[in-house]
């Protein structure tokens, strides 16, 4: 399968703190990628690199379906555009809005009405927010929200909130979703649950790009697991062979029970 | 679709209502008032765009009326525009200055973006002041036309100082600008903007480009306090700067704070309180600030989001936005 994603030699800092440490790796087409590692190893960062939220200090990050294209320099909305969308560790919803305006927002890219067809009747106009209504109510069912797309999106309890980010993630139809650890925050039936749904979405050949701290979690659904710690990328593989691999282990071990790494 | 159609009805029965007013009470003293309460509401609803929905806190939202307000009148004196061409260039003119303004202010954001717009609206008024050639200075633009109109049988009217024909352009200006924003804020553009304001690093990520967006609104917003400017001038036949000054701002902010931000009808409804009220209070005069503050006060803590706004209850007090994205 030829790569979706390439990150090559990133590197990012903080100060002195070294967030991304010459992180090279890649995602293929179709392929669900768990990404792994402590508190504090620089996941977060390395999602951050990739949607434009953060200028990496050293390195490249290039995607494509195709032919690759840097994605350096973009700014987030160009890389949305470009087929990428996210989720965020601490959901970000647009809380004032409804569960349905969230979703609608992500389909701001597929849609092209200008200031004048928005302002005055305009047959184009209204054909398109049907399509965009449509779409964003089809991914609602996906999740499970159908039936409460009218409440405000704050107002939603926090598992469903996690899975209403992933609908507006999906609702621009992006190549690559990059998922910041979604089961954090669930209880054990709403993690099988998410399971089930990023299952589904691999079914339908959307490519997955996790972040999850758990490796319970992480384990069953991924293709393959990079591993991060102190922002260096230490082992990379199917998930049996990654379980096992001794520095893993250290690195797991060696901080649940000595250092918190995230302020 | 039936909450459509009852907002319809709704709305049909406000416009028909107002249209009706000056036959049931042709008093021109309380038409006068409701005229200058629906600027106020033309103004707020303008502001409601960049405040509102965009969430970008305007101080010199007056520079834009002000500019709308002398485009027109020096269109009309040095080159004789009529009232119905001129105040299409007035909202341009105010328009672009909000664009023009926003390219600079929008790279800073929150209290710092309160700090240059304020700046922003003294420097246009003390500019208006100064540039005395072509200003006139504080004594401004003297004998500017009012709007006249043709109507068979009777020939070309001039609006002249008559209250009613400034009621029902004022009135049916503001209806129409009404509708255009509600159609605005429920199409993809209005939906951005209010992304940008709950949450402008998530609504970027979703791929709204924050600072386009943002500069329409402000384009929008100015244009709008463009046309009201050019009405003004026109209503008045008289445009001085301290007509413009940071009170007006404020108070036409307070309006749209009052009514619930990126609420129409409560930008509408703010103004026709807080524009009317103090007018028809006549004692109240001198404490009209003080009703503004204090009427501002009760409704953070009572109503926050406004009479009409929308509130994100249930929200965890803790769920800021704050930390690492
Ligand atoms: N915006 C920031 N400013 C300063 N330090 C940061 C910032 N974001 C992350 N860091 C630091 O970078 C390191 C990696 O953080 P992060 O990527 O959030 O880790 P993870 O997601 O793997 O838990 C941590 O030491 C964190 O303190
Ligand atoms: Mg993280």
């Amino acid at each position: 399968m030829p790569a979706l994603l390439e990150v090559e030699r990133l590197t990012r800092r903080f100060g002195g703190v070294v967030a991304l440490d010459d992180v090279t790796l890649s995602v293929e087409q179709g392929e669900t990628v768990g990404l792994i590692g402590p508190n504090g190893a620089g996941k977060t960062t390395l999602f951050n690199c990739v949607t434009g939220v953060l200028r990496p200090d050293d390195g490249e990050v290039r995607f494509g379906r195709g032919p690759m294209e840097s994605l350096t320099g973009l700014a987030p909305h160009d890389i949305a555009q470009c087929g990428i969308t996210r989720t965020f560790q601490n959901v970000r919803l647009f809380s004032g809005m409804s569960v349905l305006e969230n979703v609608l927002v992500g389909t701001y890219i597929r849609t092209h009405a200008g200031l004048i067809s928005s302002m005055l009747p305009s047959a184009e106009a209204r054909r398109e927010e049907r399509w965009a209504q449509d779409r964003a109510m089809g991914l609602l069912e996906l999740v499970g929200l159908a039936g409460r797309s009218h409440e405000m999106a704050g107002a939603l309890p926090f598992g469903l909130q996690r899975r209403l980010e992933i609908a507006r993630a999906l609702s621009s139809d992006p190549a690559l979703l990059l998922l910041d650890e979604p089961a954090a925050g669930l209880n054990a039936a709403e993690k099988q649950a998410l399971l089930q749904l990023i299952e589904q979405l691999k079914g339908q050949g959307l490519t997955t790009f996790l972040i999850e701290h758990d490796m319970r979690v992480v384990m069953p659904i991924s293709d393959r697991v990079v591993v991060l710690d102190y922002g260096k990328k230490i082992a990379e593989g199917p998930p049996k062979l990654v379980q096992e691999n001794p520095r893993v282990i250290e690195a797991y071990l060696g901080t649940s029970t000595t250092v918190n790494r995230e302020p | 679709m039936e909450g459509f159609r009852n907002q319809t009805v709704r709305w049909a029965i406000g416009v028909i209502a107002a249209l009706a007013l000056p036959i049931l009470n042709p008093n021109p003293y309380h038409l006068d008032v409701l005229t200058n309460a629906l600027l106020y509401a033309l103004l707020a609803l303008g502001l409601n765009l960049i405040v509102g929905l965009a969430g970008l806190l305007h101080l010199g939202y007056a520079a834009f009326f002000a500019i709308g307000a002398y485009t027109y009148g020096l269109l009309n004196l040095h080159w004789h525009w009529p009232f119905w061409i001129g105040m299409i260039p007035a909202a341009i003119v105010a328009g672009l200055s909000g664009v023009c303004l926003g390219v600079p202010a929008l790279r800073v954001r929150g209290d710092y973006l309160a700090i240059v717009t304020l700046g922003f609206g003294e420097i246009v008024r003390i500019a208006f002041t100064n540039l005395e050639q072509w200003t006139g200075g504080p004594n401004g633009l003297l004998g500017i036309a009012h709007p006249k109109i043709w109507i068979p049988g009777r020939g070309l009217i001039d609006f002249g100082v008559a209250s009613m024909p400034y009621y029902y352009l004022v009135c049916i200006t503001t209806a129409a600008v009404a509708v255009v924003c509600v159609r605005l804020s429920r199409s993809r553009i209005g939906r951005a903007w209010v992304a940008i304001r709950e949450d402008e690093l998530a609504a970027s990520c979703m791929g709204v480009p924050v600072l386009q967006l943002k500069l329409l609104a402000q384009g929008c917003g100015g244009a709008i306090a463009g046309l009201a400017g050019a009405i003004f001038a026109s209503k008045q036949g008289t445009v001085t700067p301290d007509s413009f000054d940071f009170i007006l701002s404020v108070m036409v902010l307070a309006m749209v704070v009052l009514g619930g931000l990126g609420s129409i009808r409560g930008a509408i409804l703010g103004a026709l309180l807080l524009g009317s009220l103090p007018e028809l209070l006549r004692w109240f005069e001198q404490y009209r600030m003080l009703l503004f503050g204090l009427t501002m006060i009760v409704m953070m803590r009572l109503r926050p989001q406004g009479l009409f706004g929308r509130s994100s209850q249930g929200l965890a007090p803790d769920r800021a936005h704050a930390g690492s994205a």
